[in-house]
């Protein structure tokens, strides 16, 4: 079953075809029928005229009646077209000349003014006119009727003619309203399309109201959208805030734990409190871990849905980051360097995810590394990619793939001893996704782990 | 050196305080930015430890007005907001750097020394003891007018020791000092340590005393 609710343009253009299709039938019977009647007034005016005159013209001899059928009278009629001419004198009645079983009109004309009729004779329309008047033949006032009848082939012909161009036009005027109904259809739906075009646009955090012109009858559309964005950005400013004071809430106390550990575990010399004290600071720790890695990646999953892309600088935030984690590495006398060329290297993306993926990467290397070891970081160019990689000295993977370790909350299976949350391969390879870039976890023959992330190049 | 630590909640502020004072620190705490403006008035300080999210408004907005005063003083904000967006903000408002709630005071101080070392030194450094002068910042330790430079961890523990001269200090304290407790560090890790320490200290009347069963102390002939 269709759910779509059809289509508007297609119901307005149908609509609009169906009137002009009306219209063009409308004007071609309306062509037709004018074109008969004044074809047929033509040839009444000139067949009355010619009975007329042929009437006026009788008179009366001294043996009977002479009838005289001016050839002027019949080159008149044939100006209609080749057309057949009948007629018939009666005089008391009586056929005198011309075709005596010439159809009688069903009214008796009574004076010269002619009565016109169409009747069928020899196989074929007659249009018939008739008058009559009175004529003295010796004392005697007799009277006599006069009818000139005359095919209508040409007339039907022009007719047709008329209808045909009437026909033509009017099949014209539909072929001509299918793409101006079309393009009004889309003169119409324009504004519908610019209006879906300006809130498509928007970026992701774009949450203000639609402010676009818009034609009246889209005023109430545009009214509804604009109070559901309204609960949307209060309902996302509350979360916003909530996930904001929740973590504030939730580490401000964890810090006061962990320090207040720290200062114990300084001042305590028993072993099994110290034991306790270091069990509850790495507890503390993990906990503050997960919560910012949950953060983050629900960052990533809300960024990925509304992808905002530009060109990033993919060497200044590996700087960055490297320069952010400098103080971490040296704690373990880790080496943190950055090697590639120092000019820029854009990619498309958005920063945050970027540098989301290349801190969990970075933060990854230095807590798997061994003291006293190197963290390089790597930048290179190839086939449109921009790849880093970010390569370690530390202990590698014992065999887990990439596909186990991207997975939520899953470790490596030697890292026991290390805090982690098993989120940060999760967010990397979630970042490379959105993006439409490529990850790569392996373990290089001289040992360690090697992490690289290429993304497209702007 | 001297901190001022503005930080809204009383617990965490004074647990932070002892930490510091333990190590030698000076810090005073204001619990809202009126407070820190207070303070600010009154004193200099090597560095602020900046919270965020305070009760009188956001640590950010201070920030700014404040480096918009002209006022430099190396910042290092403490953040509940570990989101990377929140991080960028932080750098923008103008602060040096910033450290993730809850943390380990030996990053801090790690962090403390790379902003103090990029703004180029702070007011206090250089300590003596005995014939060596000890310069935390550049990590330089200098006997009898001979410069040697100190290692990450070999400063750590110097300083430690140096901060409490002749007290014993037991292997398990050093350790938690000098290592993370997200990682878990081989027994003999501190005698490593040591050993390179007293290389670099050799020739100076200082030296690293081993006292059997109890640990290690810094004394002086």
């Amino acid at each position: 079953m269709n759910r779509t609710g059809g289509s508007l343009r297609a119901r307005l253009v149908l609509q609009l075809v169906a009137v002009a299709a009306v219209l063009a039938v409308m004007l071609y019977f309306t062509v037709r029928s004018t074109a008969d009647r004044a074809a047929e007034a033509t040839q009444d005016a000139i067949l009355g005229a010619a009975t007329t005159s042929i009437a006026e013209q009788l008179r009366a001899g001294e043996v009977g009646v002479e009838v005289d059928l001016a050839y002027a009278t019949f080159s008149m009629l044939g100006a209609m077209g080749q057309e057949s001419l009948f007629y018939r004198i009666d005089i008391a009645g009586k056929t005198v000349t011309g075709y005596d079983d010439m159809p009688l009109p069903a009214t008796v004309p009574i004076s010269l003014a002619p009565v016109f009729f169409t009747s069928a004779y020899l196989g074929s329309e007659l249009r018939i006119a008739a008058v009559a008047r009175s004529i003295v033949i010796g004392k005697t006032l007799v009277p006599v009727l006069v009818m000139v009848g005359q095919t209508r082939q040409g007339q039907a012909a022009i007719a047709d003619r008329l209808a045909n161009r009437a026909a033509l036009l009017g099949l014209g005027f539909f072929v001509l309203a299918v793409p101006l109904s079309l393009l009004s259809a889309g003169s119409v739906f324009n504004p519908i399309n610019r209006l879906a075009e300006a809130v498509r646009r928007r970026g992701p955090r774009d949450l203000r109201p639609v402010r676009d012109p818009t034609p009246r009858e889209l005023a109430p559309l545009v009214a509804a959208l604009n109070g559901f964005v309204a609960r949307l950005r209060g309902a996302l400013s509350q979360t916003e805030t909530f996930i904001a004071e929740a973590a504030h809430h939730i580490r401000t106390p964890l810090s006061t734990v962990r320090t207040q550990g720290e200062i114990a575990l300084r001042q305590s010399t028993d072993e099994a409190t110290r034991t306790r004290l270091r069990a509850m600071i790495r507890g503390v720790e993990e906990s503050a871990r997960s919560a910012s890695q949950l953060l983050d990646h629900a960052m990533v999953l809300y960024r990925s849905d509304q992808l905002e892309r530009e060109a990033v600088d993919l060497s200044q935030i590996a700087r960055n980051v490297a320069r952010a984690f400098a103080p971490t590495a040296e704690l373990k006398e880790v080496v943190l360097v950055v090697k590639g060329d120092e000019g820029p290297m854009l990619v498309q993306g958005d920063p945050l995810l970027i540098e989301s993926a290349l801190r969990n990467l970075v933060d990854n290397a230095i807590k798997y590394s061994a003291e006293e070891t190197a963290v390089a970081l790597t930048l290179s160019q190839a086939e449109g990619m921009v790849t880093l990689t970010v390569q370690d000295q530390g202990r590698g993977l014992s065999g887990a793939g990439l596909a186990e370790l991207s997975r939520r909350f899953t470790r490596g299976g030697n890292v026991a001893d290390v805090v982690g949350s098993g989120l940060g391969l999760t967010i990397v390879t979630e970042v490379a996704a959105a993006l439409g870039g490529r990850f790569v976890l392996t373990e290089p023959e001289q040992g360690g782990t090697c992490a690289s992330l290429s993304l497209p190049q702007a | 050196m001297r901190f001022l630590l503005v930080e809204d909640s009383p617990d965490l502020a004074r647990s932070v305080r002892d930490l510091l004072a333990l190590d030698g620190h000076g810090v005073d705490w204001a619990a809202t930015l009126a407070e820190a403006e207070d303070c600010l008035a009154a004193a200099a300080y090597d560095l602020i430890l900046l919270d965020i999210m305070l009760p009188d408004g956001d640590g950010r907005r201070f920030l700014q007005a404040r480096r918009r005063a002209g006022n430099d003083t190396p910042v290092i904000v403490m953040t509940a907001r570990a989101a990377v967006s929140d991080r960028v903000d932080v750098l923008d408002s103008g602060a040096d750097d910033y450290i993730t709630k809850p943390f380990d005071v030996a990053e801090l101080e790690a962090r403390v020394r790379a902003v103090l070392r990029r703004r180029g030194g702070a007011a206090q450094t250089v300590r003596s003891y005995a014939d060596l002068s000890f310069n935390p910042l550049t990590a330089t330790v200098t006997i009898q007018g001979e410069a040697r430079d100190l290692r990450n961890r070999e400063l750590r523990l110097f300083e430690i020791l140096l901060n409490a001269p002749d007290r014993i200090f037991s292997k398990d304290q050093l350790c938690d000092r000098l290592f993370s407790y997200a990682e878990t560090v081989s027994d003999n890790a501190i005698e490593v340590y040591v050993g390179r320490l007293r290389k670099k200290l050799a020739g100076s009347a200082a030296r690293i005393e081993t006292v059997r069963g109890l640990g290690y102390r810094l004394t002086c002939e």
